[in-house]
Formats: C-alpha cells, structure tokens, sequence
C-alpha cells in the first residue's frame, strides 16, 4: 500500500513540476507572431503589386502561412522566389503561371499631370511625390514597378518605361561552353524536382 | 617543395618568403627596349565620368564651352570619387553617352572634346614646391583635386589612401614596380626614363603617412630598372630608409596582398586592406604622378600606355591623354585593320576583351594588346571535365579550390560557394592558365561573384521597399486614429448643437428628396 502511494506522490510531484516548467517556458519563450509569416515575407520581392490577389507581400505571406494558399502567385519574384518559399515551407514547388515581365519603372508625363494626388495615394511604398495641384514625380530609386500608380490616374499620364540596366550593375553571363550550360541546365532541372 | 617544408624553411630565414602558388607565363615584354614616346594629339577626346573605383562625376561644363587643359570638367561626387580634367585644349562638343572599355560593351555619360590644337593649359593651380614643410592633408587634397586614381590599373582614387590614421600608422611603404602581367611594359619604362621622378613621388608619400621606411619592389626579369632606381637612390639623400628588393619572376606577384607576402612574410587578412597590417602600396606610376601633380602642378590627364600584341606592327610604349580613341592610338602604331584581330585592355591575364576600337583610353589603361584571332582562340578550346588533377589549387595564389568553387557558382549554390571563400578569389586566372580541361574557371568566379552582388542588391531593395511600405501603413493608421479622435472631439463639445443640426439635416433631406421625387413625377 505505502509503495502504491509513494508511486502516485512521486509522480503526482514530477508532473506538477513539468506543469510548471511548461508554464513558465510558455511566458518566457512566447513568440509575437507567425515567425513563418516574417521568413516568407523576407523571401517576398516587396515590390506589394498585388498581382498574387492579396494587397501586399505580407498578406500573402500570412495566407502561404496559415491558409494553405498556394507557393506559386508571386509573379515579380518569378521562379527563384517560388522555390525558396517551397523549401521553407516543405511543400512541392509548382510551376510560376506567369512570366515575370523586366523590371519596370512607373514615369510621369510632367506637363500632363494635373496633380490630383491619386497616384501618391495608390503607391504602396510612397515613392511618388508632389501636392495638389502640383506636379508629381516618381522617385525612380524607390519605384517598384507595381503599376498601381497607372489605373488610378485620371489623365493617363503615368508611364511604364523599362528599368535602364546600369553599367555598376552589370555582371558576368555564364561563360559560353557546353558544359558550362548543361550543369546549369541540370541544376535547374533537379531544383525544380527537389 | 612540399609546402609545409616551405613554411618551415621560411620560419626558420633559410629562405626568402614567398606567396603560395603562382605561375610563370611567358612575358613577351616587346616593349621593354622601346623609349616611351608621347602619342600624337587625336582630334577628339571622349572622358567617361567615371574611371575610377567608386560614384561618377558630374559634368561642370556645357556644350560648346572652351577648356584648357588640366581643367577641371567634372566634379567628383561622394567620396570615393576623383575630378576629371581636360585632357588638351579645346571645345566641349557633345556630352553623351558612349561606349567605354568595359566587358559589357556598354557605355556610360561621357565629355566629349574636339582639340584646338594649341594644348593650352590651365595654369591656375600652384606648384607645390616645399612639400616637405607642407601639410599632408594640403597634399592629400592635391592629390584628389588632379585626379589621381592607382594607375596599376585597379584605380582606386589615391588620395584616400594617402592618409595619417592614428589607429593603423602605416610602417612601411611598398612601391610596385612588379608589372607581372605579361606583355605591359610601362612600369618598367618608367623606372629607366623617370627615376627620379618617382623617387620624389615616393618621398612625399612616405611625407604624407609620416614614415621613414619604405621598398621598392621589382621582378628580376627587369634588372636594369632596379639598377636605374638603385641608381637614382644614391644620389640622393632625402631617402635613407628606402632600399631596392629584386623579387624572383612570378604571376601575379603584383598584387598588393601576394606582394606583401612576398616582401615580409605577413598575410593582410581577408576582408582587409594593408594599412590594416601597416602597410600602404602605390604603384610607381601613380608615385610618378603624384610628383607631377604636387611639384608641377598637372592633373593627370597623360598617362604611359603598352601598345603591343603579336597583331601590333609597331609595338611601343606611348605617353597617351586620357581621352584618347583607342582607334587612334592602333593607327599610330600602323594598326588599322581590325580583321580577325582582338583587341585587349589591360594585359592578357586580367585584362578585359572589347568588342570594338572605339573607345576612350582611360586612367586604368595600362596596356592595349592587339591579338591575332588564331593565337588568342588557341588558349580557349573547348571545356572539358574536371579531372580532380589539383593544379589550379596549387597555382591559386589566393589558398582556394578553384574545382570546387566553379561547380558551386555553375549550379548556382552561392551560399556554398561564400562559404568557400569565394570573394577572396582576386581574379588573376592563374587557376584558368593551367587547367589541362581548358575550364573558363575565373569566368565562373566572375559571374558567380555578380549573381551574389545582384541577390545583395535585390535583397536590400526588397527590405528598403517592405520598410517604406509598412512606415506607410503606419502613416495611414495614425491619419485615421487622428481623425477618428478629432471627429469624437468634434461630436463631444458641439454634442447639443450637433443633434439640433442633424435633425434640420435629416428635415431638409428628406425635404430635398421629396422635391427630388416630386420633381421626378
């Protein structure tokens, strides 16, 4: 009987320690947050086009993480952001349904604006500047090319001009051998299989 | 040697220190019994707005406006930038983009000049004379007012360098007369011609970073210009702690970090400069300049070219302005059928392919080769497999695994390819001269290298994008908060008034929509 009563006293204490233990790692170790939701946000382009259907990288970003919302929508981020996203979350990669388009820049035809601060309000990431009544510019460093800025425009004066390739920013193409081409390829072949 | 023996051996000081690997081309300096010669003034003159390392300049002129030589015609903006003078009298005709000797065959904004013919200079600036009781940040502002950038061919903008930073005081200073590329041959004429201008040069660097010590470092295949510094060494007396060392022939010895290495056993660790170990290194021909710039008062806009190549009928070595058309300078030397020719800047090691003769000699330019087609095409055969032989990690002078490094940039694993230390590689394609496989190998590192600078540069768009988008989000809420609070304020000190208001508004409404309805019917 005592031995009966030395089990359950002995194991009755462990588990109320566990408890505790458990308890105070819950208040000590709490996460704000989805920490998934910040890791596929920082794999996004941010460039908030919106053409996933979500209004911003981050809505997104939460949908792949707590709705099963499928890896492939990112259009701007194209092949590479789809595979990274799919190896973070463990899912099997699918193909990007649409091409990322060259990397453009929203321009404003200055003597046809008429300044009524609709595109400044549309651009997600405020690189437009100007004030009622006044002119507005894009700032070109900070453009992401998203196009929100061109529907609103009541006069049609916002341009999408390719983004000018810069000599700084210029980099070595693969060298042009067989080899060098057919690792490439292979490469590309299993990353999408993996 | 086994290469622990070595270590051993040079420990011990049974034997002179010398950096791992390296390889010995044949050099084909043609141009090294030819006196320079100064190049015939070209019509025009094309100055790109950069040529230097680090941000363009800004133009200061206009079109149609009259320079003189050694003006000023571009202001640097930031800080790791150098002016850009005119490099002869003339008129600004065009400021235009145009093609510049890049890989890339693109171009950038550039001035272009149409010569007068006088070659009038600017006299404005003032001879330094009595530098040595002058500032050295008197001097380091010269030296960064005329433009001077390494002309060993890196052109990093000299003047920072030059400086007295109390937390690395530089010991010693090394000047570079190695010229281990193949083919070039200016260094080497001008320690024979101008001794004793670059003795000078070195003086007021050694002035300039406060230090007493410095070595002159030359390859023993150019023995008669150690004797001709060791010459002008000795007849003068302002240079007690400088002394000649004669290096053993060897690719690519040149560069500053192997160089060091050779000169003094210690290793500038990655990621850092040689002031960080006490040591600053200047080429000689920026040594040169810099007497010129601070005695004489001249900008750079000249600077000593190798005119050479198995394709060059008349090799030389040519005091060219900067600006010149590189077309003009080949028709000089009676090259001007460009017919299964290629045609190199720089040496045939880490010199750049150009598409085309049209374009500008530039401050960086050391050497312009000409190449017949079958001669170069017979060095690049096809690629074939690695056979795990070993020997690009022995020539690698860097300590890396070339193999290893071109699989990883080639299957793009650049997480893999960092880890393996692949911005250590200084791209002197030692490892590509001998791969028995023909691999492009330093081609792998270069484009390697450019797709992880291009995910950096994307990765900090994305994040600069994603914090200007979430501060508007923030900007947007708080606007909101604002006018909910001020229309509850609003609401609160107006509360009996506002009824009464509202209920005339609702009368008047639905008295409006009565005559709206009535004038309807």
């Amino acid at each position: 009987m005592t031995g009966l009563l030395y089990a359950l006293l002995s194991l009755g204490t462990f588990a109320l320690l566990a408890g505790i233990v458990l308890a105070v790692a819950q208040k000590v170790f709490h996460v704000e947050g989805d920490p998934m939701v910040d890791k596929i946000d920082a794999l996004l382009p941010q460039t908030q086009c919106g053409q996933c259907g979500y209004p911003g990288c981050k809505p997104y970003a939460t949908a792949v993480a707590s709705e099963g919302e499928e890896v492939n929508h990112c259009v701007p981020g194209g092949e590479r952001t789809m595979l990274a996203i799919a190896d973070l979350m463990g899912v099997e990669p699918k193909a990007v349904e649409q091409e990322a388009a060259a990397p453009m820049l929203a321009f404003v035809r200055e003597d046809e604006c008429i300044g009524c601060t609709l595109c400044i309000k549309a651009c997600p990431v405020d690189a437009i500047i100007g004030a009622p009544k006044q002119y507005h510019t894009v700032l070109a460093d900070h453009c992401t090319g998203c196009e929100l800025c061109v529907e609103p425009c009541p006069v049609d004066c916002i341009d999408m001009l390719v983004k000018p390739e810069l000599i700084e920013h210029w980099s070595w193409p693969l060298p042009e051998t067989r080899r060098s081409r057919l690792g490439h390829e292979r490469r590309e072949h299993h990353a999408g299989h993996a | 040697m086994p290469a622990m023996l070595r270590n051993l051996a040079q420990r011990l000081g049974m034997m002179a220190h010398s950096f791992d690997g390296g390889i010995h081309p044949s050099d084909h300096k043609l141009g090294a019994g030819l006196h320079s010669e100064p190049c015939p003034l070209s019509p025009v003159h094309i100055l790109p707005m950069k040529m230097h390392i680090g941000e363009a300049c800004l133009p200061l002129v206009a079109v149609g406006d009259r320079v003189l030589r050694g003006q000023k015609i571009a202001r640097s903006e930031g800080y790791v930038s150098v002016p850009v003078h005119a490099p002869t009298s003339g008129r600004v005709v065009r400021i235009e983009e145009y093609a510049i000797p890049h890989p890339s065959g693109m171009g950038m904004p550039s001035i272009i000049i149409e010569s007068d013919g006088d070659d009038a200079s600017d006299d404005s600036l003032e001879p330094i004379t009595d530098w040595r009781n002058t500032d050295p940040a008197l001097l380091r502002e010269r030296a960064r007012m005329c433009g001077l950038a390494g002309l060993g061919g890196a052109v990093f903008p000299t003047f920072i360098k030059l400086v007295q930073d109390s937390r690395f005081p530089i010991e010693t200073v090394v000047l570079n007369g190695i010229e281990c590329e193949p083919w070039l041959t200016t260094d080497h004429r001008l320690m024979l011609e101008y001794a004793d201008e670059i003795l000078t040069g070195l003086a007021i660097i050694m002035h300039m970073v406060n230090t007493d010590s410095a070595i002159i470092a030359i390859e023993d295949n150019k023995s008669d210009a150690a004797e001709a510094i060791e010459q002008a060494l000795a007849l003068r007396d302002d240079l007690e702690g400088a002394r000649v060392v004669l290096l053993p022939t060897r690719y690519p010895q040149g560069s500053e970090k192997q160089l060091i290495y050779s000169l003094t056993g210690r290793e500038v660790p990655a990621g850092k400069l040689p002031m960080h170990i006490g040591m600053l290194c200047q080429n000689v021909a920026t040594a040169r300049a810099l007497y010129r710039a601070v005695v004489r008062a001249e900008p750079l806009t000249e600077r000593l070219v190798t005119v050479s190549g198995d394709a060059m009928p008349r090799p030389a070595n040519l005091h060219v302005r900067i600006g010149t058309p590189m077309r003009y300078v080949f028709a000089q030397q009676g090259l001007t059928d460009f017919e299964d020719v290629r045609i190199l800047h720089g040496g045939p090691m880490m010199g750049e392919l150009l598409r085309h003769p049209d374009v500008p000699v530039v401050k960086s330019t050391n050497g312009m080769l000409a190449m017949l087609e079958a001669s170069f095409m017979g060095g690049h055969t096809q690629e074939q497999a690695c056979i795990r032989c070993g020997h690009c990690s022995e020539a690698c002078p860097a300590g890396l695994v070339p193999n290893l490094l071109a699989d990883q940039c080639r299957s793009d694993q650049f997480e893999k390819a960092e880890s393996y230390d692949l911005f250590d590689c200084i791209e002197c394609g030692a490892c590509s001269y001998v791969c028995p496989s023909n691999i492009p190998l330093v081609h792998y590192f270069r484009y390697g290298k450019g797709q992880i600078a291009q995910q950096r540069r994307e990765k900090s768009f994305a994040e600069a994008s994603r914090l200007r988008s979430e501060a508007r989000e923030m900007r947007i809420e708080r606007e909101n908060q604002a006018r909910a609070a001020r229309r509850s304020s609003v609401r609160k000190t107006h509360a009996p008034a506002a009824e009464s208001t509202a209920k005339t508004d609702a009368a008047g409404d639905s008295a409006a929509d009565k005559t709206d309805e009535g004038s309807k019917d």
